[in-house]
């Protein structure tokens, strides 16, 4: 164990159970998968399946921000997330105050506005939008994020499968351990849009994509509050040609610990697809509870293992399990896993 | 492991980091040589855009790349180098350059960290196109959006020289590849890695075109940085790839030392998204950051390699935060931008003007910007406009972006 310690201090979600912890935690708790909603596709008369974010119960206040007005979907479940985790009544970041950073991690990104602005420019490029195209560049939601939370710290984007959520994981707590910030918010968010949604089945025809955000707010302070500790983030296995998915996934299943009774493992597999074969195999020792969010909210990519990390350390903060393992082999580039605990108080907060 | 740290490397003396291989792909050429020599002469590479359709676009003029027929011989299948597009062919020239230079064997973990906008964006195009207009269509569809995703170009990467990874992939707009390079950076200092490879990419695009064009923010001339009559930017394409190591390691294997990277500071411009602050405040931040890091003053630094886009809002903030942070230090302070050469290449322009800077420090040189008109009297700083050879120790690349990520880099000559 090395000499930094690093501490779960909020979290947030936005995904098809609704806006914020609660939602996903009842769909979760419930255990039953959510409906599916028909998302048109052009020029094909069968629509695609997917599970949209439904509608705020209200308007949510950071839509008042100036910034905020023309954001696309996922500019705004990223900020969703994030200001839940953040808590602190939505309130800025002071000035002079601790150093906040933001790792935004996604796989599409700001489809919408990408596949709407690229129509566009080859319609009648002249008439392209210039609103949107500044939308388009994969670091907006996190800039947005910045602007709404005042923070001029690290503002990292990581693009890459659903593993990147667990490299910025690591990533902050790299960033926490040097000393370079005090708290750093992680986001995994995506949006549904049918160009999206049609290449993802093009791959895995049975899942369902689904939208959203996830958030941890990551610190060093251990003290009241603490929801639970990153434990570990293991090696990011890359899928080569050297190294199967199923190596990947064996050797970031070697770097987790055995099964105990009262822990939790946050899969990303979640059936017998295909594509799930080499979590499963992973996994086949563990003989203890297993929850696997896509199951029941869909293919949500960056969005789906940020829920997964978020539901691992709701139910430790919920006292349901003393530790919990989160298992995630993407779609086309790693293997990866954290481990999350109770919080315990070290000497010095 | 990637979390926690090894016992004790926290409390570990930091590594200094040296660069040991470097590859560079711009439309002044492929490879190093073909480069130094003409950032050194200050040669423009602007021509009609001819990858795709721009009769209906304000500009018609891009830096574009002349890729060859051939890419280097690699551990890729023919079957892998044809499914490459135009952004891999520059990432794995690039790359396979700076491989051979740095003389490596393969290790299991060495990881890669690249910045790239776009990843392979006119596969994505081609993609979106099909969609459209054969929506039954599904041929080819496959291997598009594969390879359209930029984590893909960083696995095409490993497999190449026959390494697992892990692939990090930071998209901070303009300054991705400098960010990239930062974070590789960080990974080698703090005894993380021993090796890195690391650097960024793009390609010319219509979308990209499509996009800074509807901002108004493209030149239809070719670009004129810091002038007092600038109208916008043009755009080019290209790669630039490092392999970094700790200088201990390199000179246990007497490997050749082209540099080494001494500080790298990031600060987030949160005043709007496509335009910085008036003042600069935050590329004075980076730049004063990435100086405290690398403990230096302005006044020890001998070429600063500017964002420089040459639209008036960055060089008007730009050139305020230069003059601010080097303070008396300005009015003999040589700057340029590259730019005026090859273009703002989005993602990769950070990497790429980071091996500007490599390049001027080794051969001692200052890279001019031949191009520029009439200096904007907000410059207070020595704009390089001739050929000129110089005695340099110490280089400093600035990168902005969109969404206000700004990042700068500090780079010693080895020597």
């Amino acid at each position: 164990m090395g000499l930094s310690r690093v501490f779960v201090r909020g979290i947030g979600a936005v995904s098809p159970a609704g806006w914020g912890v609660p939602a996903l935690r009842a769909v979760l708790d419930a255990g039953a998968p959510l409906a599916t909603q028909p998302l048109s596709r052009p020029g094909r008369q069968k629509p695609l399946e997917v599970r949209l974010v439904p509608p705020p119960p209200s308007r949510p206040s950071f839509l008042g921000h100036a910034r905020l007005r023309r954001t696309s979907a996922i500019t705004q479940f990223a900020v969703a997330a994030a200001i839940e985790a953040w808590g602190h009544n939505a309130a800025p970041a002071q000035k002079d105050g601790p150093a906040l950073g933001i790792v935004v991690c996604v796989l599409t990104g700001n489809v919408t506005y990408s596949r709407r602005f690229y129509e566009e420019v080859l319609r009648d490029p002249p008439t392209a939008s210039p609103l949107i195209f500044p939308e388009t560049v994969f670091n907006a939601p996190a800039s947005h994020l910045a602007a709404c939370l005042g923070t001029a710290a690290f503002n990292y984007t990581l693009v890459g499968d659903e593993g990147a959520f667990l490299q910025g994981l690591a990533l902050a707590a790299h960033w926490l351990a040097d000393d370079s910030l005090d708290a750093c918010l992680v986001v995994g968010a995506e949006e549904t849009d049918w160009i999206a949604a049609d290449a993802l089945k093009l791959f895995q025809h049975a899942s369902v994509p689904a939208a959203g955000a996830g958030a941890l707010l990551l610190g060093k302070n251990s003290g009241p509050g603490a929801i639970a500790e990153l434990a570990a983030v293991t090696g990011s296995f890359s899928f080569t040609q050297n190294q199967s998915r199923a190596d990947a996934a064996r050797k970031m299943r070697a770097q987790l610990p055995p099964c105990a009774a009262d822990e939790l493992l946050c899969a990303s597999a979640h059936d017998s697809r295909p594509a799930d074969r080499a979590e499963v195999a992973a996994w086949r020792d563990w003989q203890g509870a297993r929850l696997a969010p896509k199951a029941l909210l869909g293919e949500g990519l960056a969005a789906a293992s940020a829920w997964q990390c978020v539901a691992a350390c709701d139910n430790i903060g919920r006292n349901k399990f003393a530790a919990a393992n989160v298992s995630v082999v993407g779609l086309n580039q790693q293997a990866i896993g954290a481990r999350f605990t109770k919080p315990v108080c070290s000497a010095s907060p | 492991m990637l979390f926690p740290l090894p016992n004790g490397s926290d409390a570990a003396k930091p590594a200094r980091v040296a660069v040991t291989g470097a590859g560079i792909v711009t439309a002044l050429g492929v490879g190093w040589q073909k480069n130094a020599e003409g950032f050194r002469a200050g040669r423009t590479a602007f021509r009609p855009v001819s990858l795709f359709d721009v009769s209906r676009q304000r500009c018609k003029i891009a830096a574009e790349v002349d890729l060859p027929d051939e890419l280097p011989a690699t551990r890729l299948s023919r079957k892998n180098l044809q499914r490459l597009d135009r952004a891999s062919r520059m990432l794995l020239l690039a790359a396979a350059e700076a491989w051979s230079q740095a003389r490596w064997n393969a290790a299991d973990d060495m990881p890669v960290v690249l910045g790239t906008t776009g990843g392979e964006m006119n596969l994505g195009q081609q993609f979106l196109r099909q969609a459209i207009q054969s929506p039954d269509d599904r041929r080819r569809q496959p291997t598009r959006i594969t390879h359209y995703q930029a984590q893909r170009q960083g696995l095409d990467l490993c497999g190449a020289f026959g390494f697992q990874g892990p692939v990090t992939i930071i998209a901070n707009a303009c300054a991705s590849s400098a960010n990239a390079i930062g974070h590789a950076w960080e990974l080698v200092r703090r005894r993380r890695a021993e090796t890195v490879i690391t650097g960024g990419y793009e390609s010319l695009s219509e979308m990209t075109l499509g996009g800074f064009d509807s901002l108004q923010a493209l030149s239809p001339a070719p670009c004129r940085p810091f002038a007092v009559d600038r109208d916008g930017l043009t755009l080019g394409e290209g790669a630039a790839i490092f392999a970094l190591e700790s200088l201990d390691r390199a000179l246990r294997r007497d490997a050749e030392i082209l540099g080494e990277i001494i500080g790298y500071g990031a600060v987030t411009d949160t005043y709007h998204l496509t335009q910085p602050h008036p003042g600069g405040n935050a590329a004075l931040g980076a730049m004063s950051a990435a100086c405290a890091r690398a403990g230096v003053s302005p006044a020890q630094i001998d070429y600063l390699n500017a964002h420089g886009t040459a639209t008036p809002h960055n060089d008007a903030a730009e050139a305020a935060a230069i003059n601010l942070w080097a303070g008396p230090r300005a009015p003999d302070l040589p700057v340029s931008s590259t730019k005026a050469g090859i273009g703002h290449l989005l993602g990769a322009a950070g990497a790429v003007e980071a091996a500007v800077c490599l390049m001027a420090l080794r051969g001692q040189w200052l890279p001019p910007q031949t191009s520029s008109g009439p200096l904007d009297p907000a410059c207070r700083f020595h704009l390089v406009r001739e050929p000129a050879d110089a005695s340099l120790n110490i280089a400093l690349s600035n990168s902005f972006g969109f969404g206000g990520a700004n990042a700068t880099l500090i780079l010693r000559r080895w020597a």
